[in-house]
């Protein structure tokens, strides 16, 4: 089992410190929550694991697979295992989903071997139909410019078709809960669901607690200046629910200000 | 320990003339022929009009003062005989899986094949030279109608001395349903390669032309390209025309284009332009009839120290008419565009409707684009929109394409695809998007 393992990590962006001493072990076939409120750090954390370039790693160690994450353009982080679901994703103009999709297999396909000559569009094509089917959407998506258009909802599934067709190992869901409302999020949650097991360990980063209505965690870890400051079972997103995040401000505000 | 004051000595190895040296072409080379009066007319232009220099508006962007006008030379008869062949490719059909006719021009030479059945139609097919010949009075009709040699230099030059060019000539009525195809392949140095080519397609009828500029790179070397291009589209006529030009990185290249729309008459002109040392390419669509048509597409990617100024203008004259331009360029190294676009409406031409667009992707810090619209209306009831963008590759989308495994480099090529298809969903060829296609790949790859 591979696992992501964070250790005492510390980014800047633009210099100011967002991240502020971060450990995190994220396992395969696991699924780890971090929720904490809003400006805490975690798209940093996000950004940060796919290998951002605004985003300066001051000091602390990622580790996957015996390969030190830190030392990997964001292109290999990706075809090592690793996964963002973006919460803002990109709209790239004149590239269908389909065109997009095969690039990025091919490129998995020739970082292991430089004279593959890529998958064949048979092939590929009834892979990119199987996983739409198993997501439930709609074939005519194929053929869109990606995210070029497209809705909320719409991104945040193409996002999780892109996941089901590159099948990382390791995947951080960035807000993939917001700005959708429930049936679209009960959608995006049902593909979650259907890809996760032994083989995908999922780090979900949330603001707010209904997602994990959904996707049941098994660790649930609460971010509060830049640190993760309590983990805990499923219980930890419920009593969030109910108290809100002031108490934890209030349990840890002198050792984070 | 002291440092040495450091002077740095700089000078120009090539002195700078304050105008372009002119050509040294004489009276003594205008061929005999049907056309001996219009040539002489066009040789008397060529000869009054001075080098244009980037005082004059049309040349403010694209500079001649390096240009060797004083080396150049008519290729002599047979020369292509000595020269580089004609690689295969570019002889296969590239809108169809045949072609209907084929002209191939050579610098000294021609070869012609046009299906007998459409001899019978009347359609007539072949190089100028050959045209003059065969066809003195349909051509002496014809010629100059549309491109005239007062309209420049260079035109005057072509018209004047074009060795040779292509006749395309569709009787009334007559759909020509294999398309037609002409290749002016001009390979060698010191060569000026005059081509007029001329296309009329009566009222009613229709037919697919593709022609094609190409020589290979002659490093060191310059060459000359300078041709007319004129075309006319009859009453109810329709004609698809795809120009390409893939010239050796040593040609200069200048072209002076118009083509003609009748009544309730269709162009489909589609530009591709990826080679020469320097074009300056002059593109007018003249809307003529009530309810004609004009749509061009432009492709163009520029590497090296290239230099490719593409003016164009269309001129709705009658009511009813519509016209759309889309032109779409990447630029790498220190390679340089200039497209500069004019849509004029004239008084009376109610109810027309143009639009134009140019959009650059500038995928370099030493490449630069220029991109000028412009709207002259004179007439109260149209609807004319324009648009112009100079952009470069944005680092969240080549951000997002490495997060899912995409190497860097093919992440950029996938963003100037992305960036060129609105021009590929527009041209209906699959063997003319392959081919820019091919040119995507191969200038991206040095990026």
């Amino acid at each position: 089992m591979s696992e992501l393992v964070i250790k005492n990590l510390h980014v800047s962006i633009d210099g100011k410190e967002i991240l502020k001493g971060l450990d995190l072990t994220v396992e395969q076939g696991k699924i780890h929550a971090i929720m904490g409120p809003n400006g805490t750090g975690k798209s940093t954390l996000a950004y940060t694991l796919m290998g951002h370039p605004h985003y300066e790693v001051t000091d602390g160690e990622i580790w996957f697979k015996g390969e030190n994450v830190l030392e990997l353009e964001a292109d290999e982080r990706s075809r090592l295992g690793l996964f963002l679901a973006f919460q803002y994703p990109v709209a790239i103009p004149g590239v269908t989903v389909a065109n997009f999709l095969r690039s990025a297999i091919n490129s998995r396909r020739r970082a292991e071997n430089p004279d593959d000559k890529g998958i064949s569009i048979p092939e590929f094509r009834k892979l990119l139909k199987d996983r739409m089917d198993l997501l439930k959407m709609d074939h005519s998506v194929a053929g869109r410019y990606l995210n070029d258009g497209f809705s909320g909802g719409e991104k945040k599934r193409a996002e999780i078709l892109q996941l089901a067709t590159l099948r990382p190992e390791i995947a951080i869901l960035d807000e993939t809960d917001s700005g959708l409302d429930i049936d679209a999020l009960r959608i995006v949650a049902d593909g979650v669901n259907a890809l996760t097991g032994d083989d995908l360990g999922v780090l979900v980063i949330t603001h707010y607690q209904r997602l994990l209505n959904y996707i049941k965690p098994d660790h649930v870890h609460i971010m509060l200046g830049g640190k993760i400051v309590e983990s805990g079972g499923p219980d930890l997103a419920l009593h969030l629910e109910e108290q809100g995040y002031d108490w934890v401000r209030e349990k840890y505000e002198e050792t984070v200000t | 320990m002291q440092e040495k004051p450091k002077i740095t000595v700089t000078t120009s190895r090539t002195r700078r003339e304050r105008v372009a040296s002119d050509f040294t072409f004489t009276a003594d080379l205008l061929p005999d022929g049907a056309l001996k009066d219009f040539r002489q007319k066009a040789w008397d232009e060529f000869t009054r009009l001075p080098m244009p220099t980037t005082r004059d508006e049309p040349w403010r962007r694209t500079d001649l003062r390096t240009l060797p006008a004083g080396d150049f030379r008519l290729p002599k008869v047979d020369e292509y005989l000595d020269l580089p062949d004609i690689p295969g490719y570019l002889l296969r059909p590239l809108v169809s899986d045949q072609h209907g006719g084929q002209v191939v021009l050579y610098p000294g030479g021609s070869r012609v094949d046009l299906d007998p059945a459409l001899v019978k139609q009347g359609v007539v097919f072949t190089d100028f030279r050959t045209a003059e010949h065969e066809h003195p009075e349909l051509l002496a009709k014809m010629v100059g109608e549309v491109v005239r040699p007062q309209d420049g230099k260079f035109a005057a030059l072509a018209a004047s001395l074009s060795q040779n060019g292509v006749l395309l000539y569709v009787p009334r009525g007559v759909a020509v349903e294999q398309p037609l195809h002409s290749i002016l392949w001009g390979p060698g140095a010191a060569l000026a390669h005059i081509a007029h080519i001329l296309v009329w397609i009566e009222d009613g009828a229709s037919a697919t032309y593709v022609h094609e500029a190409a020589s290979p790179t002659e490093a060191g070397a310059h060459a000359l390209h300078a041709g007319i291009v004129e075309v006319h589209v009859g009453d109810g006529a329709s004609l698809r025309f795809v120009e390409l030009q893939s010239w050796g990185e040593h040609v200069w290249n200048f072209s002076h284009e118009r083509a003609r729309v009748g009544r309730d008459a269709s162009l489909d002109w589609i530009f591709g332009a990826i080679g020469s040392r320097l074009t300056k390419n002059f593109s007018d669509l003249d809307l003529v009839g009530e309810g004609a048509t004009g749509r061009m597409s432009g492709f163009y990617f520029t590497d090296g120290t290239q230099h490719l100024d593409h003016d164009t203008q269309q001129n709705h004259l009658a009511p009813h008419t519509t016209s759309d331009l889309l032109f779409k360029g990447a630029l790498t190294d220190k390679s340089r565009s200039v497209w500069q676009g004019m849509i004029y409406v004239a008084p009376g031409a109610q109810k027309t409707d143009g639009y134009q667009a140019n959009r650059n992707l500038v995928l370099s810090k030493g490449a630069r684009a220029d991109s000028i619209p412009g709207l002259e209306i004179l007439a109260d009831d149209v609807r004319c929109t324009h648009g112009a963008t100079v952009g470069k590759i944005e680092e969240e989308p080549m951000f997002y394409l490495r997060s899912r495994g995409i190497p860097p480099k093919d992440a950029e090529r996938l963003i100037v695809e992305g960036f060129f298809d609105p021009i590929m969903q527009r041209i209906p060829f699959e063997g003319v998007r392959a081919r820019f296609q091919e040119a995507i790949t191969a200038k991206t790859a040095s990026i």
